[in-house]
């Protein structure tokens, strides 16, 4: 039989470690608050990187595989760290319709990156969204989370310039 | 809290509100929002103290029609503007009390005529961060009501005879769902609220949990007390931050107000509520696999039975209701089953919500009766194709369902109609293409879609979509032959019996009904090597699997 001891010590002494143990504590630290907790590792940090997982594995006496597999098999979690800026094109059913494989192509090719991967000068991330809920507005676009809607292709760049000369 | 002193609420927040000459009310749903409803609100505000008047400026959720945003409506008159830009706060506030801002008003008559408000009869009335805009509405009527006058036995009756279907999509009578917890064996039970819409195309979920959020609670409420059970679980996507945002401060909102928590209305009922996130898992949708989300695992269903309601979160007794299915138990209860039963068509009873999109003049939000036609939701709510298009299909049910055509727009809208036309209803996506979208590279879209989303529990789904989507790639590239498509139809069929899940067992759906209704699209590409509404670019077409 396996004897639990203390609560293992977070991988650094960064203080947003507080904000993920507060997540555990105020679940008891119970096995299914796991996905809580990735959830606060990611606001927090931004991403979730292996030492995030195994400590969170071993806080929640998960074992380490499966907090890896809920890690891998959500599509919201990450296991690399974001760009300075996010654009994320939706590329659900109505902004598909309206044309926004285009745009995802067009940001493909001026970026010179594939959606999901970071410029390498770690200044953009590209990512396409399943849907936001912004139909009626479609096609839509998030810039770090802020939503436009009825985007063309040159407000689309122009957002990309901006951020690129900054 | 008693009925009176819900009543007094409501009563101090009516005279409190009418206090105010006048109440503006700025639609902040993700549309108006997206079109700067927020310094509309900061504009309307600014004026309306500089120049003294006795205004009361809110922020509502939805009021429907997205696509004229942002919208804002003063009462008591009524009166509808669309397409505010903040330059015209001023303009607006002066002529409170005079003449309306004629170029910023907005007939939109047609749109409204036909619409029927139940579940969204508090969208774009109150403040949804204020229980008291709830209460003084009615809210917690109802389960007030049920908690001081009715048996746990009384509600389910109401419910089932009220004829409501499960809004989620499958429509599977609430009332029969409820009745099996109810009678389940056990001391513990949970409730748990579907808020995870992963549809692509549908956002009615989202607009009623951030517009309304009260109301979904009040349903939880009802249906914990009626199956018996003391703890609630709202699963909602992490995509939807506002909606996330609004609940949590309603929960807190209906714990303050003792609506929530022990001994709710001095009666032994205990009830509380948890919002958990989803991560972005579109099987999470499916019941067993959001249970297993909520239980901090992989989202992988189950097979069924033994069904939620027997063995469900920690196998204890289960009921899961989908967001709208919840927005209409409160009014059922407070105006009578018969008052619901009445609307709606033979089989398929009350309203249903809509996010109408796509290729459409009017997009946004809508209600409509059951029976409805399917003419009259896009050419008069939805005022019909932009201008010099031809209306081609209809999709409804999202990833699950199917396209419906052009000659079929006389179709009442039911469970059973859709379903006997090759779609679903689905969870109220509406999504409308005309003459420039291709059928085939819809149906690809759609496996593409459940391709990545499949769980890869089952090999069926895993396998099968995976190939649907190089067949479906092969065709809109024009490089397939006719015995690919054979193969194609083999395959969705053999998708369809095999799969574990509704993930699987209905993503042939899209493809099965463009084949059935356009098929001579499918053919163009095949023999003529041709897209006709000039979408698949012929040879260029890649495969891109995840």
């Amino acid at each position: 039989m396996t004897v639990y001891g203390a609560a293992p010590a977070p991988p650094s002494d960064d203080k947003r470690w507080r904000i993920v143990n507060g997540t555990m504590r105020k679940n008891g630290s119970a096995r299914h608050a796991l996905i809580e907790t990735l959830h606060t590792v990611q606001s927090s940090f931004g991403y979730i990187d292996n030492d995030a997982i195994r400590f969170v594995a071993r806080s929640l006496r998960v074992p380490l595989s499966h907090a890896y597999g809920v890690v891998t098999f959500y599509h919201y979690f990450s296991l690399k760290p974001p760009g300075k800026h996010t654009l994320t094109i939706c590329a659900g059913t109505a902004c598909h319709i309206k044309g926004t494989g285009t745009l995802i192509a067009e940001a493909e090719k001026y970026l010179c990156i594939q959606q999901g991967q970071t410029t390498a000068d770690g200044k953009i991330s590209l990512m396409t969204a399943r849907c936001v809920g912004a139909c009626s507005r479609a096609p839509v676009i998030l810039a770090d989370g802020a939503v436009s809607g009825e985007v063309s292709r040159e407000e689309l760049i122009a957002q990309l310039e901006r951020w690129a000369v900054e | 809290m008693t009925l009176e002193e819900l009543e007094q609420i409501a009563r101090d927040v009516h005279r409190e509100n009418g206090e105010f000459d006048y109440q503006i009310n700025v639609c902040t749903d993700l549309a108006c929002a997206s079109h700067g409803s927020d310094s509309v609100r900061e504009a309307l505000a600014a004026a309306a103290q500089a120049t003294g008047k006795n205004v009361l400026i809110r922020k509502t959720g939805c009021m429907g029609p997205c696509s004229s945003g942002p919208m804002v409506r003063v009462d008591p008159a009524g009166t509808l503007y669309h397409r505010v830009p903040t330059s015209s706060a001023a303009k607006i506030i002066e002529s409170l009390g005079s003449a309306p801002v004629a170029e910023l008003q907005c007939d939109l008559n047609d749109h409204f005529d036909s619409q029927v408000r139940v579940v969204l009869e508090n969208s774009g009335y109150i403040d949804p961060e204020k229980i008291d805009d709830y209460i003084e509405r009615d809210g917690y009527k109802a389960l007030v009501q049920a908690l001081t006058e009715m048996e746990p036995a009384d509600v389910v009756r109401e419910v089932t005879e009220a004829g409501l279907r499960g809004r989620g999509g499958g429509g599977y009578p609430t009332g029969l769902k409820w009745s099996t917890v109810s009678k389940a064996v056990g001391d513990i039970k949970y409730v748990i609220c579907n808020g995870d819409e992963g549809d692509p195309g549908a956002f009615m979920d989202r607009s009623v949990m951030e517009g309304d959020p009260h109301r979904v609670l009040e349903g939880m409420a009802l249906a914990a007390f009626a199956v018996g059970a003391s703890q609630g679980y709202i699963y909602v996507r992490a995509e939807y931050p506002v909606a996330v945002a609004r609940l949590t401060t309603a929960i807190r909102e209906a714990r303050r107000r003792g609506l929530l928590g022990s001994n709710i209305c001095n009666t032994p009922f205990t009830f509380d509520v948890e919002v958990r996130l989803g991560a972005g898992a579109f099987v999470c949708g499916e019941e067993t696999a959001l249970i297993a989300s909520i239980e901090g695992k992989r989202g992988t269903p189950k097979p069924r039975p033994p069904y939620p309601a027997v063995s469900g979160l920690w196998r204890k007794p289960t009921l899961i209701n989908n967001v709208e299915t919840y927005a209409n138990i409160a009014p059922i209860i407070r105006n009578g089953s018969k008052w619901f039963h009445d609307m709606g068509s033979e089989r398929s009873k009350g309203t249903k919500v809509f996010a109408l999109s796509g290729r459409i003049r009017n997009t946004g939000l809508i209600e409509v009766p059951l029976g409805i036609t399917l003419r009259e939701i896009i050419d008069r709510i939805g005022g019909g194709v932009p201008e010099g298009h031809t209306f081609k299909a209809v999709q409804t049910g999202g990833p699950s369902g199917g396209c419906i055509p052009a000659e079929m727009l006389n179709l009442g809208v039911s469970y059973d109609a859709l379903l006997a036309a090759g779609s679903i209803m689905g969870s109220g996506g509406m999504i409308v293409m005309d003459d420039t979208s291709c059928m085939v590279s819809i149906a690809r879209f759609f496996v593409e879609f459940c391709m990545t989303e499949s769980c890869g529990k089952c090999i069926p789904c895993r396998a099968g979509t995976a190939q649907m989507y190089r067949l479906l790639t092969k065709i809109c590239n024009g490089e397939a032959t006719m015995e690919d498509l054979n193969l194609l139809v083999d395959l969705c069929e053999t998708v369809k019996e095999t799969s574990l899940c509704g993930l699987g067992m209905t993503a042939p759906n899209p493809v099965l009904s463009t084949l059935k209704y356009f098929r001579n699209e499918y053919i163009d590409h095949i023999v003529n090597k041709r897209c006709t509404a000039g979408v698949c670019k012929i040879g260029q077409v890649e495969e891109v699997m995840a």
